[in-house]
């Protein structure tokens, strides 16, 4: 798409687009393409020389068993995540729809959690479980259960999800309250008339009309999932107990920050940038069909 | 209607529900911020905020905790304010320049320019760590603001948004502009920046809180106690998370640290609502 009118100058404007072109070349084009460069290499154990190997670091990648179980576990933790939410944000957007009084009350609240860094997120969940300390795990162990996320992988993962999921709710319920607002309310009437009670009402007309929201949330929460949580696993579970919830990102980070091994993570890079790419083509390709929806 | 009022209460329930169990972690660590740790640690907590606030607070903000190497919260959020406001207006201000510059101006390169821009969200940072992180120390940029902004400031979305945005602008604006003799530069002060005002306002929002999150970023280019942020700070102080860790300061520095993005969210929730709609199209 282009103007009809525009400005003659030459100069001008690639003199706007110089710090921002920059920017993408230096922090973000240069980095990429050396990842893509050194994922192909294999430096000497002084790291002072490297050669080029092809293909064999993403062998090596593909094949260790650490790597399969952290794809296992970001495809169990991403939908997980998705999943707690967003049908809690379903229920609470189709609740604050039909409200008027406080209506403005109750979004302010339940919008917050999205102002909260992962971290913070995952320090305040942290809090309420920390076995011996928290509020919750104090329940927990009256009730009889074994509550010890350092030790057990998989209570580890249910307080990361949790925590992912709570900030996240706060978007989801955005999205789905603007797509209900958006629904003709003589759709709703004429069900109504036709003798539809409230439950036939929302699975057969509202939850219809709602699905590409939902889809757009789907892919919207598992790409958060996938690349925003590294501060919730950082700071809670430091992808412990024993690599129980070490997701992709956290492992890239590791592989190359602390255990330095520059081959394997960047080669662990692009594989994570060919999912970006996909996911990314995924979410244009839809909101391009919203747009003619 | 008698059976619209017998229903009414059911969303006001749920929704109550809902955000007693949203609240709930916000709100123990509120109180666990006006406890002392041992009240904390030894036993079950109270639910009912105590009277050592004020001291949680000042310690806090003054000398941190063990940990902190005596750095204290009060420098962690004026480093953390400085990088927020610098991302949020850096990205705001190279974006509405080169958005303007794809729009308004016809040029050899034009799309080009624009894909380039655009094709960075598929490189966010976690897909190229360690070398993003030479770069920044090959300029000799580790522990310092710019470091920290800087290489956040490119933004294909906001670009995307204001591109969007000028393709509605009348090109008779444009023309009568021209014929009072206006130049590109007149015409962007005095007519494109004053008509974006409610986009920016609301990329502002979104961005600032996005600069205030940063956690990956901030945790590889700063190795100095005296540059690191607060949420890094926080995660510095927590130690192993259990009885060992100072709780009640680390519980008052997470309420310092999710105030202030929290306040702009209840303040200006006009302007956060739209930005977080139009920066997803």
């Amino acid at each position: 798409m282009r103007r009809r009118v525009v400005f003659k100058q030459k100069l001008l404007p690639y003199l706007l687009l110089a710090p921002q072109v920059a920017i993408t070349l230096v922090f973000f084009y240069w980095p990429a393409a050396q990842a893509v460069w050194y994922s192909t290499r294999r430096e000497d154990p002084f790291g002072l020389r490297s050669q080029f190997v092809g293909l064999e670091n993403f062998i090596t990648v593909l094949e260790d068993p650490s790597y399969i179980n952290s794809l296992t576990t970001t495809a169990i933790f991403s939908l997980a995540v998705a999943v707690l939410a967003i049908v809690p944000a379903l229920l609470l957007a189709v609740m604050a729809d039909r409200v008027v009084r406080a209506a403005t009350v109750y979004k302010t609240i339940l919008l917050s959690p999205y102002a909260v860094a992962p971290a913070i997120a995952g320090v305040l969940w942290l809090f309420l479980f920390a076995p011996g300390i928290g509020v919750v795990a104090y329940v927990l162990q009256f009730l009889g259960i074994d509550w010890n996320f350092v030790l057990r992988g998989e209570q580890a993962m249910l307080l990361v999800i949790i925590a992912s999921a709570w900030k996240q709710i706060s978007y989801n319920f955005l999205f789905f309250l603007a797509g209900l607002q958006s629904i003709p309310k003589s759709l709703i009437e004429a069900a109504a008339i036709d003798g539809a009670g409230e439950g036939r009402r929302f699975w057969d007309v509202v939850f219809p009309l709602l699905s590409p929201t939902t889809f757009f949330l789907l892919v919207v929460n598992v790409v958060y999932a996938f690349f925003d949580t590294f501060g919730i696993i950082h700071a809670v579970t430091q992808g412990g107990p024993a690599k129980a919830t070490e997701i992709l990102v956290y492992k890239v980070w590791y592989d190359g920050v602390m255990a330095l091994d520059l081959g394997g993570s960047s080669a662990q890079s692009v594989i994570l940038m060919g999912i970006v790419i996909a996911l990314t083509a995924i979410q244009f390709r839809y909101v391009e069909r919203k747009v003619h929806y | 209607m008698r059976r619209a009022r017998t229903i009414d209460w059911v969303p006001h329930a749920v929704l109550l529900i809902g955000i007693a169990i949203i609240a709930f972690p916000v709100y123990v660590t509120v109180v666990a911020s006006t406890l002392t740790t041992p009240e904390i640690v030894y036993g079950p907590m109270s639910l009912l905020p105590g009277p050592h606030g004020p001291e949680n607070y000042v310690q806090a903000l003054s000398e941190g905790n063990a940990k902190t190497s005596g750095v204290g919260v009060g420098r962690m959020l004026l480093n953390t304010l400085v990088v927020a406001l610098a991302i949020a207006v850096g990205k705001i201000a190279i974006s509405i320049i080169s958005a303007y510059a794809v729009v308004f101006f016809n040029f050899p390169g034009r799309m080009a320019f624009f894909w380039l821009i655009f094709l960075t969200l598929m490189l966010p940072v976690e897909v190229r760590i360690v070398p993003t992180y030479a770069v920044v120390a090959g300029l000799g940029l580790v522990d310092t603001y710019a470091g920290l902004a800087v290489p956040l400031i490119a933004s294909a979305t906001a670009t995307l948004l204001f591109r969007q945005f000028f393709l509605t602008i009348p090109d008779e604006m444009v023309e009568a502009a021209k014929v009072d003799g206006a130049g590109p530069m007149r015409f962007f002060k005095d007519v494109v920046l004053p008509l974006s005002r409610t986009n920016i306002a609301a990329l502002f929002v979104i961005l600032f809180i996005y600069g205030w999150n940063q956690y990956l970023w901030p945790l590889l280019v700063t190795n100095d106690a005296e540059m690191t942020t607060i949420v890094i700070g926080i995660r510095r102080m927590l130690g192993n998370g259990d009885a060992q860790t100072e709780w009640s300061i680390v519980m008052a520095t997470t309420v310092l640290a999710l105030l202030p993005p929290v306040a702009i969210v209840i303040l200006m929730q006009r302007w956060f609502v739209k930005g977080l709609v139009e920066t997803e199209k």
